[in-house]
């Protein structure tokens, strides 16, 4: 089974999140880039593929050469091999669009990608690989198992879970559950040496006409300071919530 | 012309975030000079949406419908948009509406802005605001095709009554054997209890809970609210709770009205995840826990204490507003 593992280079959650050039660009002055956490959930189990099943595990991401230190950490975790689609990860379409090229002519099983990325939040990606290239898609999936190029699934829903069934070749938006939080991997020195001779391919970008600009960001507003309330009068508490907040 | 929604049902009865759509789409119309149309797929009765401002129905009604499906549901979707040559489609943020916003986009080759919140900036050029960084800044997006496919983020607009004359139609959209490569084997819904996605109200609680032995208060604090329960982070990897109730950054999202977080110190990836409740509510015993600098109203002192006082309070106070 090929498995491709498409990585956001995205801020570490900590990160103070800021803009320059008057607003239009995010500031990455001292900020940490990881693996999106969502993917990294997604690599882990494909890992897991590759240990118990034979699998290749291949990594592939959108971005300029100052995101290759993310996908070594993908190949120090175990990845066989990477791609890096030399190119600014404009917009969702954009993206989804060059990993369609990509996974057109890699042959690829199973594409697994994070449901969503931490940075912009656009939960698009897969979905539009999927509708690209006809392929079955499984969004929100909290679990797989593969026999043959049979699948069955989970996938979160509103107050509970389904079970699917489906075939291979298939595309998820994956997210916590494929593994736990307790199986992700920190890279060993082993692991760290290793990535370093494994292949990362850099492939130049197909021409895609944009859907979509970011024109500007903003922070939300600040503020006003909480109402400290005595933990001797409850009553209080309820007659804000009812009367001046209104929500219950 | 007219804008179209997906109003969204479950067991033949519209879901919140449909009026919340409708709500929206009605306001978009109006700007734009146009009508508004929903589709609905095995619905059952649709004249509550004439409430909100829909003037069409699209009414699909197909056994073969009768379970999600995410492919078949986006076909309908973007031949309703075909038919109407709707230059702008709507869908909420349900975790399946975001499953098919995608396919919808690609299908109609229109640019696609997700978790929007609130009204377009400009219609000329389309431009909107969503939230971006895991509600740590927002991102004004603007849309450049000439279809466009927005996903209004819950509970981000509001339920607004516009009274309208509703014409039905019955629509039978092409659906093919491809559109289930996906087979729904079985659904598991947690039952007697408010999911986090319906809740107006949740009740999260943190390690300040000292064991899962003590979520009897939380669960019962929730129940006289009609809240949902969650948790922090850390609650969910030591297992106390189940995942599904992780709540923050990496977990669940939530947009509630009100949010009570009990014995959570507040880590930015938590407060990230909850910052769209628009009332928020801590209990913790750290004045310094970073939780009280995003709250609107706190207490400072023992959750256990307080809880089980706050729960036998409420229940007169409910008993005294029926």
């Amino acid at each position: 089974m090929k498995i491709l593992v498409c990585i956001s280079h995205v801020p570490d959650t900590t990160s103070k999140i800021n803009f320059v050039n008057g607003d239009s660009e995010f500031d990455t002055n001292g900020v940490q880039y990881v693996i999106n956490p969502n993917d990294e959930f997604g690599l882990t189990r494909a890992i897991w593929f590759q240990e118990k099943q034979g699998a290749t595990v291949t990594v592939i991401n959108v971005g300029g050469p100052e995101t290759e230190p993310t996908l070594r950490k993908a190949l120090a975790i175990g990845a066989n091999e990477a791609i890096r689609i030399n190119a600014n990860p404009t917009d969702g379409f954009f993206v989804a669009k060059q990993l369609a090229e990509v996974i057109k002519t890699g042959g690829y099983d199973l594409i697994i990608a994070g449901k969503e990325s931490l940075d912009y939040n656009g939960g698009m990606v897969p979905g539009m690989i999927a509708g690209i290239l006809g392929y079955n898609f499984l969004n929100s999936c909290t679990d797989i198992t593969v026999d043959g190029t049979n699948v069955t699934a989970v996938r979160e829903i509103d107050g509970g879970k389904e079970t699917v069934t489906t075939t291979l070749p298939l595309i998820i938006g994956g997210q916590k559950g494929l593994v736990e939080e307790k199986d992700l991997r920190i890279p060993n020195m082993r692991g760290i040496m290793t990535a370093r001779t494994k292949a990362l391919a850099v492939v130049e970008p197909t021409d895609v006409a944009a859907t979509t600009k970011a024109v500007k960001f903003e922070k939300p507003a600040a503020k006003s300071a909480v109402k400290l309330v005595s933990a001797d009068n409850l009553d209080e508490l309820i007659n804000l919530l009812h009367n001046e907040a209104k929500v219950i | 012309m007219s804008i179209l929604i997906y109003a969204e049902s479950a067991e033949g009865k519209f879901k919140k975030v449909a009026f919340e759509l409708a709500s929206y789409a009605k306001k978009v119309a109006e700007t734009l000079g146009t009508t508004v149309t929903a589709l609905t797929i095995n619905a059952g009765d649709v004249s509550e949406l004439a409430k909100y401002g829909v003037d069409k129905v699209l009414k699909v009604s197909n056994d073969k419908l009768n379970g999600f499906t995410a492919k078949a549901y986006a076909d309908a979707i973007k031949q309703a948009a075909q038919k109407e040559a709707s230059k702008v489609i709507l869908l909420s943020s349900t975790t399946d509406s975001i499953y098919l916003s995608s396919l919808v986009a690609v299908g109609l080759d229109a640019g696609y802005a997700s978790n929007v919140v609130g009204l377009p900036v400009s219609t000329a050029p389309f431009q909107v605001k969503r939230n971006a960084f895991s509600n740590k800044a927002f991102n004004i997006t603007e849309i450049t095709t000439d279809v466009k496919v927005l996903g209004l983020a819950k509970n981000s607009y509001g339920i607004f009554e516009t009274p309208s004359t509703l014409t039905e139609e019955d629509f039978a959209p092409s659906i093919s054997d491809a559109d289930f490569g996906v087979k729904v084997a079985s659904v598991e819904k947690v039952s007697g209890k408010v999911s986090i996605a319906d809740a107006d109200i949740v009740v999260s609680a943190g390690r300040g809970l000292k064991g899962p032995e003590n979520w009897g208060m939380v669960e019962e604090l929730a129940t006289v609210l009609g809240a949902a329960t969650a948790c922090s982070k850390p609650v969910s990897d030591l297992g106390w709770r189940p995942h599904s109730e992780h709540v923050g950054q990496t977990g669940k999202p939530v947009a509630t009205n009100l949010y009570i977080a009990i014995g959570i110190s507040g880590a930015i990836q938590h407060i990230a995840g909850i910052s769209s409740s628009k009332v928020k509510v801590v209990i913790n015993s750290d004045p310094e826990a970073p939780f009280f600098k995003v709250a609107d109203y706190g207490i400072v002192g023992d959750a256990f204490e307080i809880v089980p006082q706050l729960i036998e309070k409420l229940k007169a106070f409910k008993a005294h507003q029926s």
